[in-house]
């Protein structure tokens, strides 16, 4: 759905994007991670024809950007980093105008399925300017997907809001990932790019990693099992180095912290091997590396 | 099509709810029909007196027919100074339209989502044209129409009235008035499009009036007198400006720059 090559971006001095060679595919939810100033939104305004790359190339849903920009304009949806609501209107008619502008067939019927289902048909008739920061942006992500985009660009949904707002936006996010539509979704929440996307780019001007989240966590610390056992481990720490597989192997008083490639297939194994030396096992679990760890040591180490 | 009238309508709306902007557009054309009026009106008694075309200082002269007597041509004389005031009307309106509609977008950061749809920049200008250009048409035909009729009801000399419908003054606010205001909005609109703060827009778009103003006075103070060839003279050169001008406001109306520039 969305292929760059070599993009990049200058504004006089500064390299906002630096050499973005990057691939999405259609029906996934890809998660652009990174702090601020990392070129996230420049990145988006690239793809969605609001400021042309210094060099390099994108393709956007089979249109070249630069050259056809208005078909990709068509086929896109973008939340903005502000929602720029006209607040002296009321809300259905910020989305009707924004219907006409994008063509929809029947403005009035797009506008009220999408205030219907982010809960904002009840207050359509009052400006937005009374909204709040939620509702705004509700009202925001409606204007993105009037034309039934087949891309969305997602700049930072959830931020600056309620925990429970941000959380119905998420579940919101989640229904149009079942629809099978391509979102590209720019975030600095960690949490909500680990359970929204397929695959998440770490990004500081340039491209750091791009992989699953589940991938992310494990190839950057490996996956680490831990097995409580009654009494001190220490004694069980040979007989486990001695397995093929095992890779690094700790003993903190009665547990013993191990890392593995694959747990789901050595675990049985080790399970076993320990019972077979005498260890009594309490409870076995795997210590989970939150993705901001990964985040954190890839951004400071870039 | 349907794009451009969408946003005109938009404009419309906001500015219908802008009560400032609102006054501007009603009070400004009000302001200046009523002037010359209140002149014709306190100048009715000096009337058909007996005195001579002669009699009137050579500037004023100038402008009248012959057959005018002395005081039905100093009111024509100060009546048309105060037409060159009305022509304002078209000039002054779409600046507190038009300064609004950038800078306003972009203060509210509604342009970004607004260049993101397929709307191309020419659609965009000209919904923004529009939107500025014919409440000040109307504005103008409005109050020129309110003036006519005001001055019928008012002076009782034909020739007078026969004078003001002449057709060097429908020519200025037919055709005089609507190119003014294309001039106008084209104007604050590259400027607005360069300038971050809308009162600095409608300040500098403001400048618009100036060269108008130079008229007035030149004519009040008898330096320059407008006539027939002067109205069809600054036609002429408004139809080139105004063709520069929205060639030049597409051209500097870059839409990356436009959204870029402003932090
Ligand atoms: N219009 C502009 N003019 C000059 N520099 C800019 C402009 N827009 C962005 N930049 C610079 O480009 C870099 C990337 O900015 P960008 O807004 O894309 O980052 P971001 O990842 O979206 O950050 P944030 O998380 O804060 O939204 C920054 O260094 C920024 O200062
Ligand atoms: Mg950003």
């Amino acid at each position: 759905m969305i292929q760059t090559e070599n993009l990049t971006k200058r504004f006089g001095d500064v390299l906002a994007v630096d050499d973005l060679s990057l691939t999405v595919d259609e029906g996934e939810v890809f998660g652009f991670l990174g702090p601020n100033g990392a070129g996230k939104t420049t990145t988006v305004r690239m793809l969605t024809c609001l400021i042309g790359p210094t060099s390099g190339s994108a393709v956007v849903n089979g249109h070249v950007v630069g050259r056809e920009n208005t078909a990709i304009r068509r086929t896109v949806g973008i939340l903005t980093e502000t929602p720029g609501m006209y607040d002296s209107l009321s809300a259905e008619y910020n989305l009707e105008l924004y219907a006409r502008l994008y063509e929809v067939g029947d403005p009035k019927a797009a506008v009220e399925k999408y205030l219907r289902m982010l809960g904002l048909w009840e207050r359509r008739a009052e400006d937005v300017g009374t909204f709040s920061k939620g509702m705004r942006q509700k009202l925001a992500i409606a204007r993105a997907l009037l034309h039934e985009p087949r891309i969305l660009f997602l700049d930072e949904p959830t931020s600056a809001l309620d925990p429970e707002s941000a959380l119905l936006i998420r579940d919101f996010v989640s229904g149009l990932r079942k629809q099978g539509r391509t979102i590209v979704l720019c975030t600095h929440n960690l949490d909500e790019a680990d359970r929204l996307c397929d695959r998440i780019g770490v990004f500081k001007s340039r491209l750091l990693v791009v992989d699953t989240p589940a991938r992310l966590r494990s190839q950057l610390f490996g996956r680490k099992v831990v097995f409580h056992l009654r009494g001190a481990a220490k004694p069980f720490v040979d007989s486990v180095r001695a397995l093929p597989f095992s890779q690094e192997v700790r003993a903190v008083d009665n547990k013993l912290v191990l890392t593995l490639d694959d747990p789901e297939a050595h675990n049985p194994d080790l399970v076993r091997a320990l019972v077979g030396v005498g260890a009594d096992i309490q409870f076995v679990g795997e210590l989970r590396r939150s993705l901001e760890d990964v985040y954190l040591q890839l951004v400071r180490s870039s | 099509m349907n794009k451009i009238q969408a946003i005109v309508r938009k404009e419309w709306a906001q500015v219908y709810r802008n009560r400032l902007v609102l006054l501007s557009i009603v009070f400004m054309p009000l302001l200046f029909t009523a002037i010359p009026l209140i002149i014709l009106y306190t100048t009715r008694d000096m009337g058909s007196g007996t005195a001579g075309a002669t009699e009137v200082p050579p500037q004023f002269a100038q402008i009248c027919s012959a057959d005018m007597v002395g005081a039905e041509c100093f009111q024509y004389y100060m009546v048309s100074a105060f037409m060159l005031m009305f022509m304002m009307t078209p000039l002054i309106i779409p600046v507190n339209i038009a300064a609004f509609s950038i800078v306003g977008e972009k203060t509210t950061r509604s342009l970004e989502p607004l260049l993101a749809t397929p709307i191309t920049t020419v659609e965009l200008l000209a919904a923004k044209n529009l939107a500025a250009t014919i409440p000040a048409v109307l504005a103008t035909w409005l109050g020129f129409g309110l003036f006519l009729v005001g001055a019928l009801l008012i002076t009782t000399s034909n020739r007078l009235v026969s004078a003001l419908l002449n057709p060097m003054w429908l020519v200025a606010v037919l055709v005089v008035g609507p190119l003014l205001a294309i001039l106008s909005v084209n104007f604050s609109m590259m400027v607005s499009s360069r300038v971050n703060d809308p009162r600095v827009a409608e300040q500098l778009s403001a400048l618009v009036i100036l060269p108008l103003l130079a008229l007035f006075f030149g004519q009040i103070s008898g330096f320059i007198v407008v006539n027939q060839r002067v109205v069809l003279l600054m036609a002429a050169v408004l139809l080139l400006l105004d063709s520069g001008l929205i060639w030049l406001a597409v051209r500097l109306f870059e839409r990356e720059t436009i959204l870029t520039r402003w932090r």
